[in-house]
């Protein structure tokens, strides 16, 4: 943290962040319709699914562990919420119930993972399938439109003719409790220690299942807040929402430099790789890029976000390096 | 081959005033050096005395700034690894790096197997040639063993099979003995003899003092980066070396304070885990250091590491300070006022990635908190606090520690466990494989702290360590407790006796 300001400006998140702001640049100078107020709104709004769990997410992946079900428990989470509505349940108490069974799906990859030590890339890619799995035995092929209209309004609607959608502020909200988590309180140190080292965070008192376990089951209650937005946002709860959302998740955190061997990142990072994943997506809409050709763009970027932070960060333990080494032999 | 090296032949590899930097750092100055066939050369000095540069400049690594290079006086650049192996130069380092599903055979020959028709590998060829390089070493390993499963010792052999088949007539050898057990460094040592007659020069590196008596015939001590002598072992004492190394007397190595033995601090009662340790049961005293002896593989870390709350017991119990510990729960023998110094600084004391502030600032994750967030000047001065009590060397207290040397490493895990003001202190190899000078400085610490009235339990298969510091002894002998002897008692002949079960206790 207390490095030289030159050593921090070619950190890898800052570099995302910087290229952010050119990627918006450039986009408000030359891609028509791109910074108007509405276009602006709907970019910010359709990047939020990927934000929420990005959040849990980064953290996750600060400790060395991954989530891939994320996206299915989301649309598993839409689908009850689809199923209770049709029951004629209110909303007021269908969204908690959401939330919680969000809780145990993430519950479970947590036990599986913690108690019977497997590997989560492994269990998640199972749950990944067991919980669209389900979501479509609950729903069907049905689609569920008939929400209430304030409650839609409040997902897709903007604060009058800005560009700031409702649903940022309560987002907002959430990015501020996940920085102080990760970056200013005892639980997010220990994360950093698990994930560089979980041996010796063990060695050092650290409870490493217990912390493992409380963010596996707070990834799945954000999944299945994400869950709610998409039903909510897109007006339709069916069984397939936000397919494929865990790569554009994995990919954002991963390009904001949250290394996938753990310990390292900055939530700063992700979201500037979040948003700047959401802007080029945005962009690519506007001049015609078919969907195909974005998927490839999105892969791409995954590539170059595991390698750009190797190839900074041997730039940075070469120099720190070097200033040890000129330390130690005047002794 | 028996020529001395004042008399004999031109020395097959030399160094001539040598001097490599690195940035503003000299890293080694005028540094000259002379090896001999048939000779067993040892190079001395304290860490940072620049014997890894030089080991990685013979080696083709590092391109010297200023000097020469001489293969059989003949001024040599070698542009790379490559270069030295061709000249037959071969460097075996402490943890060889094996392909573990390859049998040993083929690591010995990976990518220049023998041939057959139509390019296929001649199995048998293979086979045979590594028989025969194993019985010029005088060992027996079967060559078709996968390498995964080999001890540390048997893959060294591996290596040093590996340097003989590529003709090597210079094998240095960095740390050799550091994992080694007792039993495998004598083996170690009849394959260096064994190349020594056959006419093989050996540069040899070991912290262990009395290793390098024992097999080197000349050495060269560095100190700093500069050179400070090269001379026949024959007539030096170890108190003579560890002058040229240190630069000055040393204070006693084990500054053993008497200390009155306080009231029981910590109580093990009838541990036990199963297949691993049984019936384990000792009390250690405030004021107290309790050493516990025995060979590697007798359980003692397993102790150790069950009482610390790392693995779980299957039965019995332990009390620090009158409080009953939770098993396998680290996070309460902390709070009881237990610190474990484990056996392995890189993998288990250490998170190497991380700075030295945030690695002493791991054990008060619970203490340096104001209202529920860390308090960062707290954190960042006890860190402080703690390495400069310890005199750690460092640059910045930001830096990662795996750009500290290995004694500098152990400090920062021994400032990182005081930090939390234990009242119990478990130390696993304390000094394993750092330098002569932070070894005495950590015995006068550990000496210290027992004055101060912690109790501490000491593993350390060094075995003077345990005579020099230890206030009792306890041995273990697979997996149980064999002895105790009181520290007017302890001998040598004594604990080994114990450890090697060969004593009625």
């Amino acid at each position: 943290m207390a490095d030289s300001p030159l050593a921090r400006a070619v950190r890898w998140d800052t570099v995302v962040g910087a290229l952010l702001i050119v990627v918006l640049l450039l986009s408000f100078g030359f891609v028509d319709g791109f910074g108007n107020a509405l276009n602006l709104s709907f970019l910010i709004g359709n990047t939020l699914p990927i934000a929420l769990i990005a959040l849990p997410m980064t953290l996750l992946v600060v400790s060395g562990e991954i989530d891939l079900s994320v996206a299915s428990t989301a649309g598993l989470s839409g689908a009850v919420m689809g199923a209770l509505w049709n029951q004629g349940m209110t909303i007021e108490t269908i969204i908690p119930l959401c939330l919680l069974l969000g809780a145990v799906c993430g519950l479970i990859n947590g036990l599986l993972v913690t108690r019977l030590g497997l590997p989560s890339l492994a269990v998640t890619i199972g749950t990944l399938a067991a919980y669209r799995g389900i979501a479509q035995i609950i729903l069907g092929s049905d689609a569920v439109t008939d929400f209430p209209t304030q409650y839609l309004d409040f997902a897709a609607g903007r604060i009058g003719d800005t560009f700031i959608p409702y649903a940022l502020l309560p987002f907002l909200v959430l990015l501020a409790i996940a920085v102080v988590v990760l970056h200013a309180a005892p639980f997010g140190r220990s994360l950093f220690a698990i994930g560089a080292s979980e041996e010796a965070a063990r060695f050092a008192g650290i409870r490493v299942k217990r912390q493992k376990l409380i963010l596996f089951t707070v990834t799945g209650l954000m999944a299945a807040l994400t869950g709610v937005f998409w039903a909510l946002h897109y007006a339709s709860a069916r069984y397939d929402n936000a397919t494929g959302l865990e790569l554009a998740v994995i990919a954002a955190v991963l390009l904001g430099g949250i290394d996938f061997d753990g310990g390292k990142g900055t939530l700063g990072g992700a979201i500037a790789g979040v948003f700047l994943l959401g802007a080029l997506q945005n962009v690519m809409s506007l001049v015609n890029v078919s969907a195909q050709s974005q998927i490839v763009v999105t892969g791409v970027l995954l590539v170059v976000s595991v390698l750009g932070p190797r190839v900074g960060r041997q730039i940075s333990v070469a120099r720190a390096g070097r200033r040890a080494a000129a330390s130690t032999p005047t002794s | 081959m028996t020529h001395r090296s004042d008399t004999g032949p031109a020395p097959v590899l030399a160094l001539k005033d040598i001097s490599k930097s690195f940035g503003a750092v000299r890293a080694l100055r005028d540094v000259s050096l002379e090896l001999f066939p048939g000779e067993v050369h040892a190079l001395a000095g304290e860490n940072g005395a620049g014997k890894s540069t030089l080991i990685k400049t013979l080696a083709g690594v590092h391109r010297p700034d200023a000097g020469q290079v001489l293969l059989d006086g003949e001024p040599t650049v070698f542009h790379g690894p490559a270069d030295a192996r061709d000249a037959g130069i071969a460097v075996i380092y402490q943890e060889p790096t094996l392909f573990p599903d390859l049998s040993i055979a083929e690591n010995i020959f990976m990518g220049r197997q023998p041939r057959r028709a139509l390019g296929r590998i001649d199995h048998k060829a293979t086979h045979a040639a590594t028989v025969a390089l194993m019985q010029r070493l005088g060992v027996e390993l079967d060559p078709d063993r996968p390498a995964r499963g080999l001890s540390i010792a048997d893959q060294q052999i591996v290596e040093i099979a590996k340097a003989l088949s590529f003709d090597a007539r210079v094998l240095i050898m960095d740390e050799p003995t550091a994992a080694l057990t007792g039993s495998e460094v004598a083996r170690l040592f009849g394959v260096v003899r064994t190349l020594r007659e056959q006419g093989a020069a050996v540069l040899f590196i070991s912290h262990r003092l009395e290793e390098i008596f024992q097999i080197c015939q000349r050495v060269t001590t560095l100190r700093d980066g500069a050179w400070i002598s090269s001379e026949p072992l024959d007539g030096m004492t170890e108190d003579d070396l560890v002058r040229r190394m240190v630069g000055r007397d040393l204070d006693e190595l084990y500054p053993k304070q008497e200390v009155q033995a306080g009231e029981v601090a910590m109580s093990v009662r009838r541990l036990t885990r199963e297949g691993v340790f049984t019936d384990v049961s000792f009390d250690v005293r405030r004021g107290e250091i309790v050493g516990l002896a025995g060979l590697v593989g007798a359980g003692r870390t397993e102790v150790a590491r069950a009482v610390f709350g790392v693995d779980r017991w299957d039965a019995g119990e332990v009390e620090v300070d009158g409080k009953a510990l939770t098993n396998g729960a680290p996070s309460t023998a902390m709070a009881a006022g237990l610190a474990l110094v484990p056996e392995d600084r890189r993998a288990q004391g250490l998170v190497m990635d991380m700075s030295i502030e945030r690695n002493i600032g791991l054990t008060g994750l619970r203490t340096t908190v104001k209202a529920g967030l860390m308090d960062r000047g707290a954190e960042r001065s006890r860190s402080l606090d703690w390495a400069v009590k310890l005199q750690v060397k460092y640059a910045r207290i930001a830096d990662t520690v795996n750009t500290l040397s290995g004694g500098n490493q152990q400090k920062v895990v021994l400032a990182k466990w005081l930090a939390t003001a234990p009242k119990v202190l478990i130390v696993d190899e304390p000094t394993r494989g750092i330098d002569v000078g932070t070894k005495a400085e950590v015995h006068r610490l550990l000496s210290q702290l027992a004055a101060d009235g912690v109790a501490v339990l000491m593993i350390s298969s060094d075995l003077p360590e345990i005579l020099g510091m230890a206030d009792r002894v306890l041995v273990m002998h697979e997996g149980r407790l064999t002895a105790e002897i009181p520290r007017s008692e302890a001998t040598e002949e004594s604990v080994m006796a114990a450890a090697t079960g060969r004593a009625a206790a």
